[in-house]
């Protein structure tokens, strides 16, 4: 077996030093009840090529994004990742490395963690990050947590633009934790107002920008309104790269930033892992759930860096920690830091611009086709599209002729029929024009083929 | 005198380790400032295309001014990242005796298998008859884990361990309200990890502590005696946090339900049992199982993980959705708590889990099989054994007897040396291994607990010992002053940690810009 | 020297007319390491006696301080959060945490003097 050093005669001697006749009798402690000689029921040692073949096997049965024209979005987005990334991260003492509690054997990570909260911190227009959370939807569900301690207060409003799945991991930790959150209906096209809901028992707003469909607005006036009322702002966003186009939440007053990461430097493996972003005031900080590196001396007095403010965290504080969360996202983390490393200043800037040209080349060829409407005033590099039939079944024609359209929004809003025509579409720098030539001639034939 | 001055002391007296050289470099291991104090403006690491010229759709919320990030270039950024990497300590590059971490060696083809296109390259809302692939590959990781634990049913989309427990306390609080009462608190033996109380607080719990017995493993009466009726579960790790099997837990099920709880236990530790013992058989109700420790998914320097929760049929039912069921024409994805998910507790994560955890997991088990991973759990088991019979003679080990896949020692034998548990942990670094756990579990003074896996070979094990051995015999000899200023050798020496935590510098700022007198 | 008393959770407690203030002792100090932050309640908060009233916390641990007695927070020590390094430095004087307006006087007779107190200590060895 070939991941396994201990040969025969090494347990044998093994065995001797330790003074017992066989493995068993160190599994003496086994109740006889759960006690088993044979094996589970479950498939034999595989070598490497058996176990590539079964996988690649089940790999084959799926529609990669990169072999067809591809426009999923809703809050996981196709970024071409650059070659270095991947064999960077790959390197052994990132990849087998452990948690930097050992600091002086661990300056690598730390020091990244470090580049990676200050790049999070610039994005965002905030004054300090943490080192990741597990994802957008988590690190949401964080935010409203802490706005709750932060405020002492129990009632959070929730916009009707933010990601349903982020709305609904809100919704199942405060079933728990007992807090009240006022959801807002879906509004494709806008026309919530949130203001008038804010009051001296609101803990927080949590508003997504762009929102789920792609919109982009100024919420300056909703934080002031937060601030009056003595509530936070947090703001969710989850394509990170619109911040290179786009005005930060920290510059309209936000007090939390919760977002998704995986734009950068990760790839969709199909939702998971990803890397959860999370920044706020310095006022905050004790607050924070999760990691946090800092920097400092050694005792030869030169510059490194550790984790610290551990005492808000599980290990430490035990039942009264700011979250019981333990890891961060790690090498998520690292791709991400990597890759916008590379972007720099002028490329990010670059690759944002690229982004919205193309979604903008896209939105008008679409919005071209008889029967299809564009929802959006603004967008960033996704819009929705409304259609003249249910979107979902539009979708599933689209993938026969070859093309994934993007996302029905009734995949997450089964019940509400008046979304089951809209249509989300997320057009990165991966897109061609030949691709959304392609995809609008194959929905002008679809939509045509009912009309006949 | 602050623990930072003694620090600073005993370097002083020990002095810098070696030869000065004009750079700060030292061969291989090379200086690396920050990406920000590196910055060549207008620089980019990516080459892109023109973009088509159109009007900007942005609403007039154009970004006002810079960001701030740094530019530089691919050989610049790649060289940055790589001399990062030649200061850390890896499994690749040695041991980590780290009690209750199972940091096993992480194969390669677990690398190459998540990266095939069809699983890398697949967004989690394509239609589902495009990701067949993907919805078999976590049916069959499924298949596997409710196999290897006996249990019917498992919950997926948590994120990491810590995210198990949180999913597994949830159902079953969930399950005791549809009987009509949550109930108020959830029992936690002293040693448990830290996560545990924590996420019983987080479910709306008050926890309640159950001391250890002289044996190290949970006191049964007093477990037995804090049970009521207004106790929702037990949370216990099996085997135990001390590395011990709990050997009354069938005993303690019982009870458990006979009170009408249910029993949560902790999967850290699965590693000494997988293949041999299945927990439902144990009378467990949930479980949760960290994919990046028994199951070989890569530490990546602090994450990503996984935390899958098996569940008992009396918890399944509550869920967190996605869950992917047998359809007429295949697999689908139920995403909302309707039909047969109607009674999930809701989501607890975007998407549908960690599938790249997922495709690693699954290699490593379908590589090691029923045969290999029951190798896998005697190894581990065997491994840890011998270093307690190599090291009980110089070391206090805590509860005498065998242990399974991790041994627990404690400071009794630096007892009056001047040596602590902390500075005995630094001078290993300078011999080249990692620490092992220290100061963890809680029920014994000054903790180390070593766990080396089931991937250490018997002559990394000897050097190992004869390395702790040396270290003990100089303290014993009266050398105790190279302990305190160790580490010697690394990269950095001890760090500042109360100066960190005092004035937090948590993100690099550019110098303020000193203004020009004025004209 | 005689209005100083202490509690078995190693907290010293000076009596000044009605209200005391609060703070750990030397010895505690000493166990805890070097003092990175004080969590210090609001004034005005109401305490009662053995809850919770402070968090001592350094780099690696965090400490609960119990209120000793009961009554009203009427002023804390706001240079702690610039200075917490003070706690160690002077854990009976300038280290103190919060003065308390007593809602029941008796209660500091129920705490050890300062003999007990060394007593108490001698016995944790």
């Amino acid at each position: 077996m070939r991941y396994l050093p201990l040969t025969e005669a090494d347990r044998r001697d093994m065995l001797a030093t330790v003074g017992v006749d066989s493995i068993d009798d160190l599994f003496v402690d086994v109740p006889d009840a759960a006690r088993h000689t044979g094996l589970v029921d479950l498939p034999l040692a595989m070598g490497e090529l058996a176990v590539e073949r079964r996988l690649s096997a089940m790999a084959a049965r799926n529609v990669s994004a990169g072999s067809v024209p591809f426009f999923c979005g809703g809050g996981a987005y196709r970024h071409h990742v650059p070659a270095a990334v991947d064999h960077l991260i790959q390197r052994g003492e990132f990849l087998t490395s452990y948690t930097p509690y050992q600091p002086e054997l661990a300056q690598g990570t730390l020091q990244y963690l470090f580049e990676f909260q200050t790049q999070v911190a610039l994005l965002t227009g905030m004054e300090v990050a943490n080192a990741s959370l597990y994802d957008g939807a988590t690190a949401c569900a964080e935010a409203v947590a802490m706005a709750g301690r932060a405020t002492r207060r129990r009632k959070s409003v929730l916009s009707g633009g933010l990601h349903p799945h982020y709305r609904a991991v809100c919704e199942t930790y405060a079933q728990f934790t007992g807090e009240t959150l006022l959801v807002q209906d879906p509004a494709p096209g806008g026309g919530e107002d949130l203001m008038v809901l804010v009051d001296k028992d609101t803990a927080c707003v949590v508003v997504q920008n762009p929102d789920f469909y792609g919109e982009i607005r100024d919420y300056s006036e909703l934080a002031e309104q937060c601030h009056r009322a003595g509530a936070l702002l947090v703001v969710v966003v989850t394509e990170i790269l619109s911040l290179g186009a786009i005005r930060s939440p920290g510059e309209m007053g936000a007090d939390i930033v919760a977002a998704e990461g995986q734009s950068f430097g990760n790839a969709l493996n199909f939702g998971g892992p990803y890397v959860g972003l999370f920044a706020t005031r310095e006022k905050f900080v004790r607050q924070m759930p999760g990691r946090l590196a800092g920097q400092t001396t050694d005792a030869e007095g030169r510059r490194g860096w550790v984790l610290t403010l551990s005492t808000r965290e599980q290990h430490i504080r035990r039942e009264k920690a700011t979250s019981n969360i333990c890891t961060n996202a790690g090498l998520c983390a690292l791709a991400f830091t990597i890759h916008l490393s590379l972007l720099g200043e002028a490329g990010l800037t670059g690759l944002a611009q690229l982004n919205h040209a193309l979604a903008v080349t896209a939105a008008e060829r679409l919005a071209a086709v008889p029967g299809v409407a564009l929802v959006n005033d603004s967008f960033f590099n996704e819009f929705a599209l409304r259609l003249p039939r249910p979107a979902a079944g539009i979708v599933d024609a689209l993938a026969e002729r070859g093309v994934l359209a993007g996302v029905p929004v009734s995949r997450f809003y089964p019940d509400r029929a008046e979304l089951a025509d809209v249509l989300l579409v997320a057009v990165t720098e991966t897109v061609t024009e030949d691709d959304i030539e392609q995809f609008a001639r194959e929905l002008a034939g679809e939509l045509a083929e009912v009309l006949r | 005198m602050s623990e930072w001055s003694q620090a600073l002391r005993a370097v002083g007296k020990n002095g810098g380790a070696g030869v000065a050289t004009i750079s700060g470099n030292r061969a291989l291991q090379i200086e690396e400032p920050l990406l920000f104090e590196q910055d060549s403006p207008g620089h980019c690491g990516i080459d892109l295309p023109e973009p088509p010229p159109v009007k900007s759709r942005l609403g007039g919320l154009e970004r006002r001014g810079a960001i701030g990030l740094p530019g530089l270039s691919e050989p610049q950024v790649v060289r940055h990242f790589t001399r990062l990497s030649q200061k850390n300590y890896a499994i690749d590059s040695g041991m980590y005796p780290l009690g209750s971490c199972t940091m096993k060696h992480n194969p390669r083809l677990n690398e190459k298998m998540a990266r095939l296109p069809g699983f890398g390259d697949v967004h989690p809302l394509q239609p589902v008859q495009t990701v067949q692939g993907a919805l078999e590959l976590i049916d069959t990781l499924a298949h596997w884990l409710k196999t290897l634990t006996g249990m019917p049913a498992v919950a997926l989309s948590p994120a990491a361990g810590a995210h198990g427990e949180l999913c597994g306390i949830m159902t079953i609080r969930a399950a005791l309200e549809a009987r009509g009462n949550p109930r108020r608190r959830i029992l936690v033996p002293e040693s448990a990890h830290g996560t545990n109380p924590a996420t019983a607080a987080a479910c709306g719990y008050t926890v309640e502590a159950i001391p250890a017995d002289a044996t190290g493993r949970v006191d049964t009466a007093a477990l037995k005696g804090a049970l009521g009726p207004d106790v929702a579960a037990l949370m216990l790790t099996n085997p135990n946090t001390c590395g011990l099997f709990e050997r009354d837990i069938i005993e303690i099920a019982e009870a458990v339900h006979a009170a009408g709880a249910f029993f949560y236990c902790d999967g850290a530790n699965f590693n000494a049992i997988v293949g041999r013992v299945r927990p439902a058989e144990l009378g467990i109700d949930a479980l949760h199982i960290n994919l990046h420790k028994t199951f070989s998914t890569p530490h990546g320097g602090g994450g990503p993980g996984s935390g899958p929760v098996v569940l008992a049929a009396e918890l399944a039912a509550f869920a967190p959705v996605p869950w992917i069921v047998h359809a007429e024409n295949g697999f689908a994805l139920v995403e909302s708590e309707t039909g047969v998910a109607a009674d999930a507790i809701g989501r607890l994560k975007g998407f549908h889990g960690q599938m790249g955890m997922f495709v690693r997991a699954l290699t490593y088990m379908m590589s090691h099989g029923a045969d290999g991973l029951r190798q896998v759990a005697e190894d581990a088991v065997l491994n840890a054994n011998y270093l307690r019979v190599l090291l009980q003679d110089v070391m206090s080990v805590s509860f005498p007897g065998t242990c399974m896949h991790e041994v627990l020692f404690d400071d009794r034998f630096l007892r009056d040396s001047g040596v602590t548990t902390l500075d005995f942990a630094k001078a290993m670094i300078d011999e080249g291994f990692h620490p092992m756990t220290m100061y963890f579990p809680l029920v014994v003074h000054g903790a180390l607990l070593i766990e080396p896996t089931e991937t250490e070979s018997k002559a990394s094990l000897d050097q190992f010992a004869t390395v702790l051995r040396g270290l003990i015999g100089r303290i014993k000899a009266g050398d105790t002053a190279s302990f305190a200023a160790a580490p010697q050798l690394t990269p950095r020496r001890r760090l500042d940690e109360t100066g960190a935590a005092r004035k937090p510098v948590l993100r690099w700022r550019p110098e303020p810009v000193h203004q020009a007198a004025a004209e | 020297m005689s209005s100083l008393r202490f509690t078995k959770d190693h907290e010293w407690v000076r009596q000044d007319g009605d209200t005391v203030t609060i703070g750990i002792t030397d010895y505690a100090q000493e166990q805890m390491g070097d003092v990175v932050y004080v969590e210090l309640p609001e004034v005005g908060r109401t305490v009662e006696q053995g809850k919770e009233a402070a968090v001592v916390e350094s780099a690696k641990a965090a400490s609960e301080v119990y209120a000793p007695v009961s009554g009203e927070v009427v002023a804390v020590n706001d240079a702690l959060s610039g200075d917490p390094a003070q706690v160690n430095a002077d854990a009976m004087g300038e280290g103190w945490f919060v003065k308390i307006r007593l809602s029941d006087p008796k209660q500091l007779d129920g705490l050890m003097d300062e003999a007990a107190y060394q007593a108490f200590v001698a016995e944790q060895h």
